[in-house]
């Protein structure tokens, strides 16, 4: 039988509840941390241009599908330590994980690393599930997964070999690495911990920065939990000129492959000259919502999809 | 069409075969491509297929349309229906029906697959009432040994049925499996 709307909202209301609880225990762990909120344009003129990113048209801007060009703005002006939740859209991206439009959690602050951000999401993750009551061991789909930090750490490096056999730094193979990432390496980390996969090659860097004893790896991290990915952290890329270049391959990219004409995000780019050292990290909202109802699916967690909408 | 407007429900053509996507995965690294992991079932014959496939291939849509029809009757090469819409014959040749034609009976209700103007295959009902046309009379003995005897149906189908079945007598059959369901009518 299908399901009518009233009878779906009925079934999600303690998840959407739960969701309420944990946008509240988040704020509230943000604050106490001397982090302040800030909002950010949704409609945007520019993107940060990205390949595998397709955003949605609005009357010749976009729709937001991050917060991260204005945050740095801000963090280049000498604002710090800050925090954002805001809608983000990304067409296409529609599964059990994915809804074009979702929630995205930015935070932000200088004089950090990756690693750092990569502790606050412990810290962070841990406090919202104490004050859910739940403690540090959730269950996720018939699995308990222990938060407790500090959370299991491997290189791309080392997960590659292990998982799928090869070495992403010495095979450029951008494709290869997107499907084994989801088909082995993913499914091959531990089912009852956390996992940190860190250090992409320089090629997936992103906006992160290299490290700079060591340039074919960049100072990026993702986090997994219940074989979702949860956050994405860089230490941030400070070479205005560097990110200049990495935006024209990703514009050359999408112009070639998809035909799709994209602006560089020019006032970006000035600002980046004068990024402070800094880092930040943006989580899923939606799937940290997801791992603390223990729900299959993104539409367990979200009052209208783009399909109830 | 673009692998990204692919649903569960989607019907593709790949190398020439239609298959009904039974299952989509959607998985995409935040900052990679996105991955379609599908389940093809085969439209010919039910098989089904794991594939992967990711942003930005291209794939072909199967146009597939099912019509109701009715079986009409066999002219001795092909199978005849009539489409109950607008009354249009198709005919069918023994190889589209296969062994359904055993539970195929004059005047029953079908669903036949067209891609586009050509037929894939038919559906028959999962329960159909046919007559027994020939079945060996019981003996005492064979009543307290044997569960089943052998009998024909008016389609020559051999099917083992209960010994109280008769000649004339109209059984259910379940046409996934094959195998008699009950009795419906006998013969006085």
């Amino acid at each position: 039988m299908i399901e009518d709307e009233t009878q779906r909202l009925i079934r999600i209301k303690p998840n959407l509840e739960q969701r309420a609880l944990i946008y509240e225990f988040t704020r509230a762990f943000f604050r106490e941390w001397g982090f302040f909120e800030i909002e950010t344009p949704t409609r945007v003129p520019a993107v940060a241009p990205e390949a595998q990113i397709v955003p949605f048209e609005s009357e010749n801007w976009f729709l937001s599908t991050s917060p991260e060009l204005y945050m740095k703005r801000l963090l280049a002006t000498g604002y710090d330590r800050l925090f954002q939740i805001s809608r983000c859209f990304r067409k296409g991206e529609r599964g059990r994980w994915h809804n074009p439009e979702f929630a995205m959690l930015e935070w932000y602050r200088t004089g950090a690393d990756y690693m750092q951000m990569v502790q606050d999401t412990e810290e962070m993750v841990l406090t919202i599930a104490s004050r859910l009551g739940i403690g540090s061991i959730i269950s996720y789909r018939n699995q308990k997964i222990d938060l407790t930090p500090p959370w299991p750490k491997i290189t791309v490096h080392d997960a590659f070999l292990r998982a799928a056999g090869w070495n992403p730094f010495t095979e450029l193979d951008p494709l290869r690495f997107d499907i084994d990432l989801v088909s082995k390496v993913i499914p091959g980390f531990a089912l009852d911990r956390p996992t940190v996969l860190h250090d992409y090659p320089a090629a997936m860097a992103s906006l992160a920065r290299l490290k700079p004893d060591k340039p074919i790896v960049s100072e990026r991290a993702e986090i997994f939990i219940g074989g979702l990915e949860l956050a994405n952290a860089y230490t941030e890329l400070r070479d205005a000129k560097e990110q200049e270049k990495r935006f024209q391959l990703e514009i050359e990219q999408i112009e070639r492959e998809q035909h799709r004409k994209i602006a560089m995000p020019q006032q970006f780019l000035q600002a980046v000259a004068h990024l402070p050292a800094c880092s930040g990290i943006a989580l899923g909202m939606d799937r940290l919502v997801m791992l603390f109802c223990n729900a299959d699916s993104i539409d367990e967690v979200v009052a209208f999809t783009i399909d109830t909408a | 069409m673009d692998i990204g407007d692919v649903r569960k429900g989607s019907k593709l053509l790949i190398n020439g075969i239609p298959y009904n996507i039974d299952e989509a995965d959607f998985m995409k690294p935040g900052k990679g491509r996105a991955i379609y992991r599908l389940k093809l079932r085969n439209l010919l014959d039910d098989s089904t297929l794991d594939y992967t496939y990711h942003s930005g291939e291209k794939v072909e849509e199967a146009h597939i349309s099912n019509y109701e029809m009715q079986y009409l009757y066999n002219d001795g090469e092909h199978y005849v229906f009539m489409n109950t819409e607008n009354f249009e014959q198709l005919f069918l040749n023994e190889e589209k029906i296969g062994d359904k034609k055993y539970f195929l009976k004059e005047g029953a209700l079908v669903t036949v697959m067209m891609m586009g103007e050509k037929p894939l295959g038919i559906t028959i009902p999962t329960f159909v009432e046919l007559k027994i046309a020939e079945s060996a009379t019981t003996t005492r003995t064979d009543t307290i040994t044997t569960q089943t005897k052998s009998a024909v149906l008016e389609t020559g189908y051999n099917i083992g049925v209960p010994p109280f079945v008769k000649e004339g007598d109209i059984i259910k059959i379940d046409t996934r499996t094959g195998t008699y369901v009950e009795r419906v009518s006998t013969k006085k």
